[in-house]
């Protein structure tokens, strides 16, 4: 019984244009809503229709639940793909496709919004024998320096309706915490509508590491094994890889059947990412959060897996089993990722939007480059700065990182700055190759 | 505000490498009007007061140019007519209730208050305005259908 048709795109820039391209080898059809700067972008050329479905600030656009759904209805679509960031994760958007007879490209909005609740995810964790790390949630000042007490300082002051690196702050001792506990809960007030905030233990030397899940409708759940994006720059990924360098294999099975263990728990439906902190020096691993969208690193998860994985959360949103089984999925050599951003390094990686003069990445057989950009297209200020990711796959990790700093030697942007030397520096340098680093070590490493 | 050397050269900067033909920048004791190139591009001498004034606020990044054409504008067309753009996207619909007259019909007259269709969003109704004063010369867009955001709805021969 085959419900989805025709898809609504309901996002942008590269990852727009990589589910378009999905749904067209799955036969689908689709309508990408565009912004009204994002009118002559890629993804609304080469889908089968494009609707504009507002001015270009995605507060008024991308960002607007109704109008999407609204615009899904009006174009006849059944499905919703959410892509990431924007609408992926609000409960809201899966909600109203819901009740409006649509298919939304992910897990049902209750798993969404418990997910969304980083206190409820790390309880549901802690049920689901996931070691997550000492915390707890506090509300003022005399409670909070108790509760520090017992967790211990340095520690973090997390929002809870925070995630994906927003609404971290470190506190290295009581006065820190004192100063910063009721501006982080403004912040947290004022940025995602939930005062709340929670204190858990700092890891100084720590790894990210997040596994990639699967589940389908009638209960089979795998992973897609893990990636590694410890190079990060104040929570933000730069570069992801896949499989982790240097884990042990018995944490690696640990991490994976814990992912495996939280999403069953938690009746986890489509694909999705747990993410965890792992201690470099310990090697042990913490429960961090569940992201319930397609990530922007899947590329080398489907490097290293041979899969698809954009086709593969249209199929389950459609309701068909999985169609294969955790023995079936087999990790093949080694893939980075590295995101090309328009973005002023040097002044403090100031977003440098711009009309692209020339863009030219290479042709190469080993190299895949997920953008959407073209010489001539215009990067709009109202939006993030990713231009391009880079990723390769080769047999093993070292071979990976020379064929990426070749293809990047032959990235040619003029219009806009770019990340480009930062990400040839990264590549290039000793503490990479030695594999794993720490999520602070590109911030100690370019200052 | 302070505006230093520096600031200018990334004004100018922004300017030359946009699509702009000229800009006009207001903010608290500081006013600022570039045109590029010396000529009249807007072929209307004057300054056309294009909200850009937030863009020259420090630690921002400037605004990008709107596409042309993509903005809905209502401003003449070659045909002396104007056209009353969607506001917003939704189903458009000419009356208040199926079996009720339409709010305009082609040669009425119109003020720029006159209600002239309704855009449904998930079953909020928006009552769209004129915009401008004239007469209804033709109405657009179908009915009970989709409009999209810019789309034109009427074309107004204005008064």
């Amino acid at each position: 019984m085959k419900r989805i048709h025709r898809v609504f795109v309901a996002n942008r820039g590269e990852i727009a244009l990589r589910i378009v391209n999905a749904c067209e080898g799955l036969g689908l059809e689709t309508v990408v809503g565009t912004s009204d700067v994002d009118r002559d972008g890629l993804a609304a050329r080469r889908a089968d229709r494009a609707v504009c479905i507002g001015p270009a600030p995605a507060a008024q656009s991308y960002l607007r639940d109704d109008l999407v759904v609204q615009a899904a209805l009006g174009t006849e679509c059944d499905a919703i793909h959410p892509g990431y960031g924007f609408l992926a994760e609000s409960p809201k958007l899966a909600h109203r496709a819901r009740e409006n007879g649509l298919v939304f490209v992910g897990p049902p909005a209750e798993v969404i919004e418990l997910s969304g609740d980083k206190l409820t995810a790390r309880e549901e964790a802690a049920l689901a024998g996931v070691p997550i790390l000492p915390g707890e949630e506090v509300e003022h000042g005399p409670q909070a320096k108790l509760a520090a007490e017992r967790i211990g300082y340095p520690l973090l002051v997390k929002a809870a309706g925070g995630g994906g690196g927003r609404g971290i702050k470190l506190a290295r001792d009581a006065g820190e915490l004192d100063a910063l506990l009721s501006l982080a809960r403004s912040e947290a007030g004022a940025a995602f509508g939930d005062e709340r905030v929670y204190l858990e233990r700092f890891i100084a030397a720590a790894r990210h590491v997040e596994v990639q899940i699967a589940a389908d409708t009638r209960d089979a759940v795998v992973h897609l094994g893990e990636r590694d994006c410890s190079v990060q720059r104040r929570y933000q990924k730069v570069i992801e890889e896949a499989p982790a360098p240097a884990l042990e294999p018995a944490t690696r099975d640990a991490i994976t059947q814990a992912a495996v263990r939280f999403a069953r728990a938690i009746g986890y439906q489509n694909l999705g990412t747990v993410e965890f902190v792992l201690d470099a020096e310990s090697g042990d691993f913490y429960f961090l959060e569940i992201n319930c969208r397609i990530q922007v690193e899947h590329p080398v998860t489907e490097a290293v897996t041979g899969r698809d994985l954009v086709a593969l959360q249209l199929q389950i949103a459609d309701g068909e089993p999985l169609g294969f089984t955790q023995d079936e999925v087999t990790i093949d050599g080694h893939a980075i990722e590295c995101r090309l951003n328009a973005e002023d390094v040097a002044h403090g990686f100031m977003p440098s939007p711009g009309t692209l003069s020339l863009f030219s990445v290479p042709d190469s057989s080993q190299l895949r480059v997920d953008t959407h950009l073209f010489p001539g297209a215009v990067i709009p200020p109202y939006y993030d700065s990713l231009m391009a990711k880079l990723i390769v796959r080769a047999d093993d990790r070292d071979a990976a990182i020379d064929v990426l700093l070749d293809a990047l030697e032959d990235v040619d942007v003029e219009g806009v700055e770019t990340n480009r030397m930062l990400l040839i520096s990264v590549l290039g340098h000793d503490d990479f190759r030695r594999g794993a680093v720490t999520t602070d070590w590109l911030e100690r490493a370019i200052v | 505000m302070a505006l230093s050397a520096e600031d200018v050269r990334e004004i100018l900067r922004i300017i030359d490498e946009s699509d702009l033909a000229e800009l006009q920048i207001e903010t608290e004791g500081f006013s600022l009007y570039v045109r590029k190139g010396g000529g009249d591009a807007g072929g209307s001498g004057r300054p056309r007061a294009r909200s850009v004034s937030q863009s020259a606020e420090v630690g921002r990044p400037p605004r990008a140019p709107e596409p042309a054409g993509s903005q809905p504008t209502g401003e003449d067309e070659r045909d002396g007519l104007v056209t009353i753009p969607a506001p917003m996207l939704g189903t458009f619909y000419r009356a208040e209730a199926p079996g009720k007259p339409p709010f305009v019909e082609v040669g009425r007259q119109v003020e720029p208050d006159t209600i002239v269709c309704i855009i449904e969003v998930m079953k909020m109704m928006n009552s769209v305005p004129a915009g401008v004063a004239g007469t209804i010369a033709e109405v657009v867009a179908d009915n009970a259908e989709l409009v999209e955001y810019g789309e034109p709805l009427f074309r107004v021969e204005p008064a």
